[in-house]
């Protein structure tokens, strides 16, 4: 299976010329390489080579007991941590039929939705970065550090977050949380609001966006886009709305969409996707304050971690301890497959569960990974300068590409 | 939404392919079904075309292992009819040393990736595929990494043992 495409053109005639984009170039934020052939400034034909860091997580997976797989989920798109775990989180908790309390739920969306504003701050910051405003980057980057504040009240780490287990979460949220997260509900909207102003009507930004890279509804879906790229192209699937998980049934919130899937549409599905979350976090706050406030996991003892001071001075916990870390408890000999909308689309989990201590098989559907296939044959006839904000606004995150 | 429940699904298919399409289960509501390589392609058709279904969302395509299967390569396919909000999981299992199966980028685009992964990883060879390449791991690589049989680590290492760590 050697037939590879010719990267570079041999034919002393020919005027075109042969760009390395990548893998490792400063416009491209990762590990992606493209092989571009260029006829002056306009690209005629592309190759992308993934796989740079592929770190084979879903063989690892095979190996490792459910509560340590999800260390690996935060590894994919590591700009939203939290939703990948959630996301593996409820999977097993579909497989093995554990019912949530709704404060978990709530608090669940919480971190998902601070983790999908983290995601689309870095996003359109960057594109605003990539069109020549570092400003606006500036403005909201500070937030994405207010987050990051919050997830470590909740779970001690920043960026791969290890956030939560397996029917709940390690520990309740505590006061500094709840007040980090008041302060950030005040502060964020006055800067995205700043940053909106910065950009939407921006004669600048809107020249080098609007009508780069458009892309009509049936091609998206022919290449199985998800997402906020789905939904820039006019198409309103939004997992949380289609197939409500974690109680988002109980929730109002608006599916932004474009209307020709155009980078300016991106950016501005993401912007409403930011305010979207930040209605979710208040109604979200709004509910828990009526939930019993010490509810923070399901009862599940035989695959929550009891607490250490119990572990030693209860024989029941000590028992769940031994059976939970070496592996003796029993789980359904079955197949689920899970998906979650993260920040870039569809997140997936198909589960495949032969009764054992670890996954039979274990395979992360990936929005990136999907998306991104289109990226060089959509390059054809563009802009390099072009290609590079289109790349910016597809989100491509080299973890969640090569997992 | 949800206007299609699994039955009648399960009926459309059914009065179509016959005794064609098994069907494996119903794990957790996912209607799971079995095609041979011969009608895989007439199936996933008849789903993406058929206006009452409308499975037009290539959500996966992935592969698995079983060695002590008789047709020990399988490959799943995931889809979504979007209209219905109802997704399908299609299997067929290949023989070892006989891994063809006809492509799936004759119906979607975005099978391509799909396809080049699960060659990557399994071996199965997407017959008709436009550029069946490795996807993630290296081109000179040999072994099909997700099969069974390739140990995780080196096992010539001795300071790794999976007994050291309960596994």
């Amino acid at each position: 299976m050697q037939n590879h495409p010719v990267y570079t053109d041999n034919d002393p005639q020919s005027e075109l010329s042969t760009l390395n984009l990548g893998p490792t170039h400063p416009a491209t934020h990762g590990v992606f390489q493209n092989v571009l052939q260029l006829d002056g400034e306009r690209i005629v034909s592309g190759v992308s080579t993934i796989g740079y860091i592929h770190r084979a997580f879903e063989k690892i997976a095979e190996h490792r007991p459910f509560y340590q797989i999800t260390p690996l989920t935060d590894r994919l798109n590591y700009c939203s941590s939290p939703i990948n775990n959630m996301g593996w989180h409820m999977t097993v908790e579909k497989l093995l039929g554990i019912e949530t309390p709704k404060r978990v739920d709530y608090l669940r969306i919480i971190v998902m939705e601070l983790a999908r504003i983290a995601d689309h701050i870095v996003c359109n910051g960057v594109l605003g970065v990539d069109t020549g405003a570092f400003t606006g980057f500036l403005y909201l980057m500070e937030f994405r550090e207010a987050i990051y504040e919050i997830y470590e009240e909740v779970c001690g780490s920043r960026l791969t977050t290890n956030i939560g287990r397996i029917g709940g979460f390690e520990r309740n949220f505590n006061a500094i949380a709840f007040n980090k997260l008041r302060k950030f509900l005040v502060d964020f909207p006055k800067a995205l609001k700043e940053f909106e102003s910065l950009f939407t009507r921006n004669r600048i930004f809107i020249d080098r966006t609007k009508g780069v890279a458009p892309v009509t509804a049936e091609t998206a879906l022919n290449y199985s886009w998800s997402g906020p790229l789905l939904r820039a192209a006019g198409v309103d699937y939004d997992v949380r709305a289609m197939n409500p998980y974690s109680s988002y049934e109980d929730f109002e919130f608006e599916v932004p969409v474009g209307d020709n899937g155009d980078v300016y549409n991106r950016f501005l599905v993401r912007n409403e996707e930011m305010w979207q979350s930040l209605r979710l976090i208040e109604q979200a706050l709004t509910k828990i304050a009526k939930e019993p406030s010490d509810i923070f996991h399901a009862d599940v003892p035989e695959f929550y971690l009891p607490p250490k001071e119990e572990v030693y001075n209860n024989m029941e916990a000590l028992i769940y301890h031994f059976k939970i870390v070496m592996g003796e408890i029993e789980t359904p000999n079955s197949e689920v497959y899970h998906s979650v909308e993260g920040a870039n689309g569809e997140l997936g989990f198909y589960l495949v569960n032969d009764g054992g201590r670890s996954p039979y098989r274990l395979h992360f559907r990936r929005p990136s990974f999907i998306n991104y296939q289109m990226y060089a044959p959509m390059s054809s006839g563009m802009l390099l300068s072009d290609a590079i904000i289109n790349m910016s606004s597809l989100n491509v995150i080299a973890g969640e590409l090569d997992a | 939404m949800g206007k299609l429940t699994n039955e009648e699904l399960l009926k459309n298919i059914q009065d179509q392919f016959a005794d064609k399409v098994t069907v494996l289960g119903e794990p957790y509501g996912l209607l799971t079904l079995e095609t041979s390589r011969e009608s895989i392609i007439e199936v996933l058709t008849y789903l993406k075309n058929t206006p009452a279904l409308q499975f037009i969302y290539l959500t996966d395509i992935t592969g698995i292992h079983y060695p002590e299967q008789e047709k020990p390569i399988g490959v799943i396919y995931h889809l979504h009819s979007l209209v219905n909000n109802v997704r399908v999981r299609i299997k067929v299992f290949l023989a070892d040393g006989d891994v063809h199966i006809p492509t799936a980028t004759t119906l979607w685009d975005g099978a391509n990736w799909m396809e080049r992964e699960t060659y990557d990883l399994f071996g199965v060879i997407f017959d008709g595929h436009p550029d069946l390449r490795r996807i993630l791991n290296v081109d000179d690589m040999t072994a099909f990494p997700m099969r069974k049989e390739f140990p995780l680590e080196d096992p010539n290492r001795v300071d790794k043992k999976d007994y050291f760590f309960g596994r």
